[in-house]
């Protein structure tokens, strides 16, 4: 990593180079999470000079290499079909994920934004993210291979949260996804844009496996891209209504409930535009939508949510997408996810169906999470360390911040974890963060400290969400 | 004071608003430093500004407008350690938004005497006004300048320099 007191500006407006930077050292040190933090850890956890270090960093392993040898330039960096549009909008564009994506408009600050969105609504642009369809007569048992899900099981139109494991049988994660089940034999797979790289690597290699192995002559697979696809995310209070006024069919959105799709067609500019895939769900916490759409059709039919006009609905970037995110206690791949972290680490157990909990479940790695699952104390492995949320007193703690024990008389201060995301919390008007602690010390209400520039911060093991989601689940009988 | 005028002097035209909203705002309640005229200011490539006085013993240190329109909304300033000797160039402190921390560096060499201890209550001074070094400005500390500090003044940027820096750094 570069030196922590260069000039600062300049690092800001390259944010890539340094952020790519950052994240590798972050993995690096990571690993081993309860080992060998303090050598690597007091450099992380400086700020860089003022306009320094963004939150948004780049986030996958290709990138990471990529960039130790040499910062990709502006150039490499692809346009989503609302570029034109963040432009006339204000947009403030950072390289992240391999695109040019605003992190903010000029119409909002970080925090104004935030708080948009959980009291009116925003829209953000996601289509840097891979949209997959994967099908064939293998399909969901292909998919069952590389992930914990029950995608056999997965109900036509449903999605779940889902993880690609990795390929060493260790439990890791090697992405994060959301896979909607279309059809029997049809699957919509949503992979991050940091991975893309290291995902078609993945999946062309597996699929290639499965594809010629003996009695799958039968169960062919075959994966397409929808390259230069939109997809935005509709998210907030308003954003049912505002989808309602678009709609160019009679649908029952009080009926697609959260986790839930529908294929509609949409008004734009006189036209009617779609069928469009559009998801119950998001990033923010808030009751929203994901809407895939076609290439041509992207930006009409973004300018006709837009057209709600001003008082319901914002451009929301990056920067709100991430704070929003830590507010719902959602992981981001990078951050609290990597290949040395499993599902059951990172508290997502919840991803892995009874059915498929056995340690001859078929995925990979299934052996591992059989055993984590299983509690020390009833003769399993569990695991020695959990995502826990905190509350920090003082100073935000960030991305690489050291947790502490909490520093009493007399008692040794020793290493407990480390902070992969916080920030100050427009909600909640408190810092929020997230990291990995030491097992037994990961209940609500446990008192730590974590270390900001080399300072002791008081610091709360706290449940998450840290604001309440409002996924609509369908209207609760009184 | 003349900070005021000296903010509006520096601001380029995109923070020109914000600057003079906020200082109307303020102006009425605040009298006018009389020692400011006295005052040279010069920046660092990091975006601090220092105000060198007359007997060129003392400061007043701080971050630039520009650095504080780029931060957006701080909510959280960390203020130096009073009666700390630093180096240029040291980590003294540092400001917070949501998306990101940033180290306030020592423009100069010099020792730390006083701090504005308004800013942790009110952060939000230094995005409305960070350069000005009266009451309820957004200035961070105060200082002592000694023979090193005052070299280390020479070679920083004036505030014609300092645009032309923050406009090329733009691009």
């Amino acid at each position: 990593m570069q030196s922590t007191r260069s000039s600062a500006l300049s690092r800001a407006l390259s944010t890539a180079v340094r952020s790519h930077r950052h994240t590798a050292k972050r993995y690096s040190s990571s690993i081993a999470i309860l080992s060998q933090r303090r050598q690597s850890l007091p450099q992380q956890q400086q700020p860089h000079g003022i306009l320094s270090r963004p939150v948004y960093t780049p986030i996958s392993r290709n990138q990471i290499r990529h960039a130790s040898t040499a910062a990709p330039s502006p150039d490499d960096l692809q346009k989503t079909p609302l570029y034109d549009l963040h432009l006339a909008h204000g947009g403030k564009m950072v390289p992240f994920g391999g695109f040019h994506m605003p992190v903010q408009y000029s119409s909002l600050g970080v925090a104004q934004s935030h708080l948009f969105t959980r009291s009116h609504a925003s829209l953000f642009d996601v289509s840097h993210m891979v949209q997959r369809i994967i099908t064939g007569p293998g399909a969901a048992a292909f998919l069952e291979r590389i992930t914990p899900s029950d995608c056999k099981g997965l109900e036509p139109h449903k999605s779940t949260l889902s993880a690609f494991m990795t390929l060493d049988g260790k439990g890791g994660i090697s992405d994060d996804t959301i896979i909607t089940k279309l059809a029997e034999e049809k699957f919509y797979v949503v992979t991050n844009a940091g991975c893309r790289e290291k995902d078609n690597m993945y999946i062309d290699r597996e699929m290639a496996k499965w594809n010629t192995e003996m009695g799958h002559e039968n169960l062919r697979v075959k994966e397409e891209q929808l390259d230069g696809w939109g997809l935005v995310a509709l998210q907030g209070p308003k954003a049912e209504e505002i989808l309602q006024g678009v709609l160019a069919e009679e649908v029952d959105l009080k009926k697609l409930l959260f986790g839930g799709s529908v294929f509609a067609t949409v008004k734009y500019d006189g036209k009617v535009g779609g069928p469009l895939l559009i998801s119950r769900g998001g990033y923010t916490g808030e009751d929203g939508f994901e809407i895939s759409i076609p290439p041509a059709e992207t930006v009409g039919i973004t300018e006709a949510f837009l057209a709600a006009g001003p008082e319901k609905i914002q451009l929301a970037g990056l920067g709100a997408r991430d704070s929003l995110r830590l507010e719902a206690g959602m992981c981001l791949y990078g951050h609290e996810l990597h290949d040395g972290i499993t599902p059951v680490e990172a508290g997502l157990s919840w991803i892995i169906p009874k059915e498929r909990r056995s340690e001859n479940a078929g995925y990979y790695g299934a052996d591992v999470i059989a055993k984590q699952l299983v509690p020390r104390s009833k003769g399993g492995a569990g695991v020695h360390r959990r995502r826990i949320g905190l509350l920090v007193e003082g100073a935000p703690a960030r991305d690489g911040a050291e947790i502490v024990s909490r520093s009493e008389d007399g008692k040794e201060v020793v290493s407990l974890g480390t902070v992969t995301s916080g920030c100050p919390s427009p909600s909640l008007g408190k810092n929020i963060a997230m990291g990995y602690i030491k097992d037994g010390f990961h209940k609500a209400g446990t008192e730590v400290d974590v270390l900001v520039r080399g300072r002791p911060r008081k610091a709360v093991v706290t449940k998450m969400p840290f604001v309440p989601t409002k996924y609509w689940k369908g209207i609760t009988p009184a | 004071m003349a900070s005021i005028a000296r903010c509006l002097r520096a601001a380029r035209p995109s923070a020109f608003a914000a600057v003079r909203s906020s200082v109307s705002r303020t102006v009425a309640a605040r009298p006018f430093s009389v020692t400011a005229s006295n005052e040279i200011r010069k920046y660092t490539k990091e975006h601090e500004w220092i105000d060198l006085a007359a007997d060129k013993k003392t400061g007043v240190i701080g971050i630039s407008e520009y650095a504080a329109k780029a931060l957006g909304d701080l909510v959280y300033v960390e203020l130096p350690e009073e009666g700390r000797t630093v180096n240029k160039g040291d980590a003294i402190g540092a400001v917070e938004s949501v998306k990101s921390a940033a180290d306030i560096n020592a423009p100069v060499s010099c020792k730390i005497t006083q701090i504005n201890l308004v800013l942790e209550e009110k952060p939000g001074n230094l995005n409305q006004v960070p350069e000005d070094d009266s009451h309820g400005g957004g200035w961070i500390a105060k200082v002592q300048v000694d023979e090193q500090g005052l070299q280390d003044f020479e070679a920083l940027m004036d505030s014609e320099q300092y645009n032309e820096f923050t406009a090329t750094e733009e691009h």
